[in-house]
């Protein structure tokens, strides 16, 4: 029996892998949330139906290929794993198990800047979060950092290079941000837009709009570009003059939804004006870096997510909508459920409660629902 | 206090054991019967619940006291299944106000645990295995109305009383599986 990293599976997934996954959590989560891959297949039985053998199931079962198993934690998956062993079947558990999956980031370079330096992305697969580090100097910034602060220290320790700069670019609802915890232990500066921070408990350095933060000596210039909608504080960056870091305000596929913090009536027409007229008047040729993906496939061959404002200004359904009141129809009418816990989730963002790193993880379990398509 | 038959201490275990000894031990308990599941890990909610859906068990609800849950669990019985016999009923929605009569008396016949997490205003709880030995204090001319889950374990409980010179016996249908009244619950846990 072979045990199976996250990261191999990221791998399998990013490379459209043939994978055969047996889920043996409980129906209810699995239809909630699950690996997705365009060549993954699922099937999806309680590992308390397995109690008495897996009679009833071995003919849906692969022969040929190797069967990865999962369930929340990884205990059930190793032992249903030992008797599909038994029964002959070549199969793997998931370390670690959908717990391990949500948490899991890879690390995807998006380009060599033109002022020298790099700029990654960190994809979270289970979750469909994307965080960001900038290099550039010996220096390093980071924005939309998860939970799993020690991926964001680690590999900045690994370059040698010194986080000096750490931001968010709105208040999140789907996520806990490392940020905070990141700025804390590296002694870089947390910015947060303030108006999103009214609530916070702690310092906090305030990004306006039409701001630049340098970072390294080679001037990366970071530019706030104020563009409410998603939160009231919504704030996206452009990056060495050609990236355009969207946060929940625009993804690939989609857009983002006004109602997190129940001011979806208020908030849609700031949402349209972002959309509609703010990032009309940048250049076409930026490069779009959202805080999220909904659906697998919004990756692009390497694993990364981006594509051309132009492109998203042709194809992104979102961009589209030239009639003000089905726009609203659509941000405010058909909205998905709300995220697992998000107000919980953005409590703790704001410092106002400190759950253990258990009830965190908990609290993120399932999709991010942050768009709407 | 919740009343239980069993009760298997899972504390400190992770999943699947939770579920593997919950099932093991039940297999050795009497229809009917109800066992608490002590448990610290979180996940166990959600799979007791989906595990006993599965198997035709009953998840009957829990408490949480510190950082363990009490879950309660009852074996499905044959009186689960048996059909329903005794012809003298009410429906749910008919039953408030048959209650307004003045020697009207609710008995409801599930176990303890059952009755401890949601109950009819009023009801008196006396679980089926106790209704003999307490029936002997009662006056055989109230108006007796007898509810359980499904209506069957009641049934029974109507069949009985009648056998013992009760006079007026009603059988409440379906029961609190449907009951969509007013309920009160005696142990602030949550029931399904």
């Amino acid at each position: 029996m072979r045990i199976i990293q996250s990261s191999e599976v990221a791998k399998s997934v990013i490379t459209k892998e043939s994978l055969f996954i047996l889920d043996v959590r409980n129906t209810d989560a699995f239809e909630d949330w699950k690996i997705e891959g365009e060549r993954v297949r699922h099937l999806n039985v309680p590992y308390f139906d397995l109690l008495d053998g897996i009679e009833e199931i071995e003919d849906q079962l692969p022969k040929d290929e190797e069967i990865l198993v999962v369930c929340a934690k990884e205990g059930s998956s190793i032992m249903v794993a030992e008797i599909l062993e038994e029964a002959g079947f070549s199969v793997g558990y998931l370390s670690g198990g959908m717990k391990a999956w949500s948490e899991y980031l890879e690390p995807v370079k998006i380009a060599d800047l033109k002022s020298g330096g790099e700029l990654y992305q960190f994809v979270r697969l289970g979750k469909g979060c994307l965080s960001y580090m900038v290099m550039s100097g010996g220096e390093a910034a980071i924005i939309d950092a998860t939970r799993m602060t020690n991926v964001f220290t680690d590999f900045a320790e690994q370059r040698g290079v010194k986080i000096t700069n750490v931001f968010d670019t709105h208040l999140h609802a789907d996520h806990i941000s490392g940020g905070r915890q990141i700025a804390k232990t590296t002694g870089a500066t947390y910015w947060l837009p303030p108006k999103d921070a009214e609530e916070v408990v702690f310092e906090y350095a305030a990004l306006e709009g039409d701001m630049s933060i340098q970072i390294g000596d080679t001037r990366i210039d970071i530019q706030a570009l104020y563009s409410p909608g998603h939160t009231i504080g919504s704030t996206s960056f452009i990056v060495d003059d050609s990236y355009l870091m969207t946060g929940d305000i625009l993804f690939i596929d989609s857009i983002g939804r006004p109602d997190l913090a129940g001011l979806a009536e208020d908030w849609v027409g700031d949402l349209r004006e972002s959309l509609y007229s703010r990032y009309k008047e940048l250049s076409k040729d930026l490069t779009v870096l959202p805080a999220h993906f909904m659906i697998i496939d919004e990756l692009n061959e390497d694993g990364s997510v981006s594509e051309k404002l132009g492109v998203l200004y042709e194809q992104n359904h979102g961009l589209n909508i030239e009639d003000e009141k089905e726009f609203r129809e659509l941000v405010t009418g058909n909205l998905p459920p709300q995220p697992n816990a998000y107000q919980e989730i953005r409590e703790t963002n704001m410092g106002k409660i400190q759950p253990d790193e258990e009830t965190q993880r908990e609290m993120e379990i399932g999709p991010n629902r942050c768009a709407v398509r | 206090m919740i009343q239980s038959d069993n009760v298997l201490d899972a504390k400190g275990l992770a999943c699947p054991m939770p579920i593997v000894k919950t099932r093991k031990m039940m297999k050795d308990m009497e229809d009917g019967q109800v066992l608490e599941v002590q448990s610290t890990d979180s996940g166990t909610t959600a799979d007791l619940q989906a595990w006993t859906e599965s198997v035709g068990h009953q998840y009957v609800g829990h408490v949480k006291e510190a950082d363990v849950w009490r879950h309660f669990v009852r074996k499905s019985g044959q009186e689960d299944q048996s059909q329903k016999e005794y012809p003298v009923t009410v429906d749910n929605s008919q039953l408030m106000d048959r209650l307004q009569q003045p020697d009207a008396v609710l008995l409801d016949v599930r176990e303890e645990a059952e009755y401890a997490f949601a109950h009819i205003p009023g009801a008196l709880s006396i679980p089926l295995g106790q209704l003999e030995e307490r029936m002997a204090y009662w006056d055989k001319d109230k108006k007796f109305y007898v509810v359980c889950r499904t209506g069957n374990r009641s049934d029974m409980a109507c069949q009985k009383l009648v056998a013992n010179g009760f006079e007026s016996v009603t059988n409440v249908i379906p029961g609190m599986s449907e009951w969509n009244g007013e309920t009160e619950n005696t142990v602030g846990g949550i029931n399904q």
